[in-house]
């Protein structure tokens, strides 16, 4: 039977990594990702996961011997933040370029100098080219879930996939999650089976080389498998949703029925935005929220269904291309670029390094945006100067 | 929406106390959540958590900091000098303090209610942490249940008997012993 428990959004993605039956994890520690691989070598050694807990000497080390593991046909799981996600950069080309379906649970965390632990997208961000599929979530509930579905489309299009949760705004805080029935899991999610696995007896080789007349091939085909991750994270979304009573989407959007001013968010601080905008709307100001819960595949066609025809929005960014301005702001307004007529989008930078965002913020930020009339790239919003 | 702001240091227990109130209040049937405020939790240093109570889901928790809370609960008196406990506190919220004095002995205005309880001794008689450095959490949860009622204590016992990593019994009885013996300041 499914219960309910009081979790910290870390020991819910180490159950949505029970629920899914990971049979290889691989992991090095890191604030504040350790909690999630601590708890399931727990679980692992207490024999209620058949599954092989592989001690490793670093980051680079554990997205390869997940590699290794998914080659050989394994459901792989790791997780890390920050640093440690930066280390493994080079490897995370190599997962996705093999077509491995690993699964890794990345904490979002500031990058250093100055040293930070706390919640940012840069890290994540950062692997935006990798071709890693990515999902954001706003719940420890969400944590969970999105281990199941990640595994669910990972193993559907043949790419790894990211689940992204904000450190300590998720990672250390406790919440009520619903834990399925395991029956119901293995319904939605069935073992994997690998199209081709690497097995003794039966040689074959993955990574070899790829001269200019293959290689390229080889790219659009990760291209093609992206496009149709889109197809393939809705179908799978809607099956989730009805099996396990959910409503999430490649985006989600709030109260945006008759919203004139839209205020995009993602991650954690996407509640922070609803109970603002919910306000907002008592008070009756038309506004609405949108959740960018997938960077990658860009969800284009859903942003432009639910962006066209507003008099503003403001996009928020807790992470900065620097010399450039917030990624969702750029990749939103590229989305938008072929819209008629033209949506005037306004980027906020905000929340950096986990500086708190705080409904008042919002609020700050929606009075921000109706007054403006120039299109401004970039608001630093709480910055002091 | 009921929010509560508790300091403490480094190995009191702390940050464990704030889970423990969350998970007491849904299993009354209620919605919760509970975060600390920093993660980089020192022994001896102070520490800041945090507990979130709500009729449901559809209250629309937010995640940020809180800066107002309706009640305090302090798991070292020493911090009362070198910390403004009462920043924010919400007037007819609750001070719970974990110390032998008496409420009345507290210089806080008469905004606030004041109680006491002596978790430390209760924690030392039950074999919490040590003699110097007793955990207290457990105990103050106690006194939390009895002054202000927003959780039972049959789901604190509940709460603590799931969460507390050793000597479960133990830490239920410092619960109730401190349940029954907090002090209200008149």
């Amino acid at each position: 039977m499914s219960f309910k428990k009081v979790l910290t959004g870390n020991h819910a993605v180490s159950y949505g990594a029970t629920s899914a039956r990971v049979q290889v994890i691989s992991a090095y520690p890191i604030t504040p990702q350790t909690t999630i691989v601590e708890l399931l070598s727990e679980i692992v050694a207490e024999g209620k996961l058949d599954a092989i807990f592989v001690n490793v000497e670093s980051e680079h080390s554990a997205m390869s011997a997940c590699i290794g593991a998914s080659a050989a046909g394994a459901r792989a799981f790791t997780a890390t933040s920050a640093q440690g996600l930066a280390l493994m950069h080079e490897m995370l080309h190599w997962a996705a370029g093999a077509r491995l379906p690993i699964v890794m649970a990345n904490v979002n965390r500031a990058m250093a100098p100055p040293w930070s632990i706390w919640t940012e997208q840069n890290d994540s961000l950062s692997q935006r080219d990798t071709g890693w599929m990515q999902f954001y979530v706003e719940s420890n509930q969400e944590a969970y879930d999105y281990v199941i579905l990640a595994y669910k489309v990972a193993e559907k299009v043949l790419l790894p996939a990211m689940l992204v949760l904000d450190a300590f705004v998720l990672s250390h805080t406790s919440e009520p999650v619903e834990i399925y029935d395991q029956d119901k899991v293995d319904e939605f999610l069935p073992p994997y089976e690998p199209k081709y696995a690497i097995e003794p007896g039966k040689p074959i080789s993955y990574g070899a080389l790829s001269k200019p007349d293959t290689y390229m091939e080889f790219r659009y085909k990760i291209q093609r498998s992206m496009e149709e991750a889109v197809k393939v994270i809705e179908e799978e979304t809607a099956k989730f949703n009805e099996m396990f009573g959910r409503n999430y989407g490649i985006v989600e959007p709030y109260m945006m029925d008759d919203a004139d001013y839209v205020i995009v968010s993602s991650g954690a601080m996407t509640s922070t935005v609803r109970a603002a905008v919910h306000e907002m709307r008592e008070e009756g100001k038309k506004v609405g929220l949108l959740k960018m819960k997938t960077f990658r595949p860009f969800p284009f066609e859903k942003v432009r269904e639910y962006l066209s025809g507003r008099k503003k929005v403001a996009v928020l960014d807790r992470n900065i291309s620097f010399g450039h301005h917030g990624i969702f702001y750029e990749e939103i307004k590229s989305a938008m670029y072929s819209v008629e007529p033209r949506v005037p989008i306004h980027g906020y930078i905000l929340g950096l390094g986990g500086r708190d965002v705080t409904k008042q913020d919002i609020k700050e930020i929606y009075d921000d945006l109706i007054k403006r009339e120039e299109i401004s790239e970039i608001i630093w919003k709480g910055v002091k100067l | 929406m009921i929010e509560i702001r508790m300091h403490g240091r480094g190995g009191q227990g702390t940050v464990v106390a704030s889970k423990v109130l969350a998970d007491a209040a849904f299993k009354d049937g209620k919605y919760a959540q509970s975060f600390p405020q920093y993660g980089v939790e020192r022994r001896g240093a102070p520490v800041t958590a945090f507990t979130r109570i709500a009729d449901s889901e559809k209250d629309l928790i937010v995640r940020s900091f809180i800066y107002e809370p309706d009640h305090v609960v302090v798991l070292d008196p020493t911090l009362l000098s070198t910390q403004n406990i009462l920043e924010g506190l919400k007037k007819g919220g609750w001070v719970v303090i974990n110390t032998p004095e008496a409420p009345d002995s507290f210089d806080i205005p008469s905004d606030y209610k004041v109680a006491t309880v002596d978790a430390a001794s209760i924690a030392v008689k039950w074999r919490l942490g040590t003699k110097t450095q007793p955990i207290v959490n457990t105990a103050i949860l106690g006194a939390f249940s009895k002054v202000t009622g927003i959780v039972s204590l049959q789901a604190l016992e509940k709460a603590i008997l799931e969460n507390a990593p050793v000597k479960q019994e133990e830490n239920v009885n410092a619960a109730k012993e401190a349940f029954e013996s907090v002090k209200i300041r008149s």
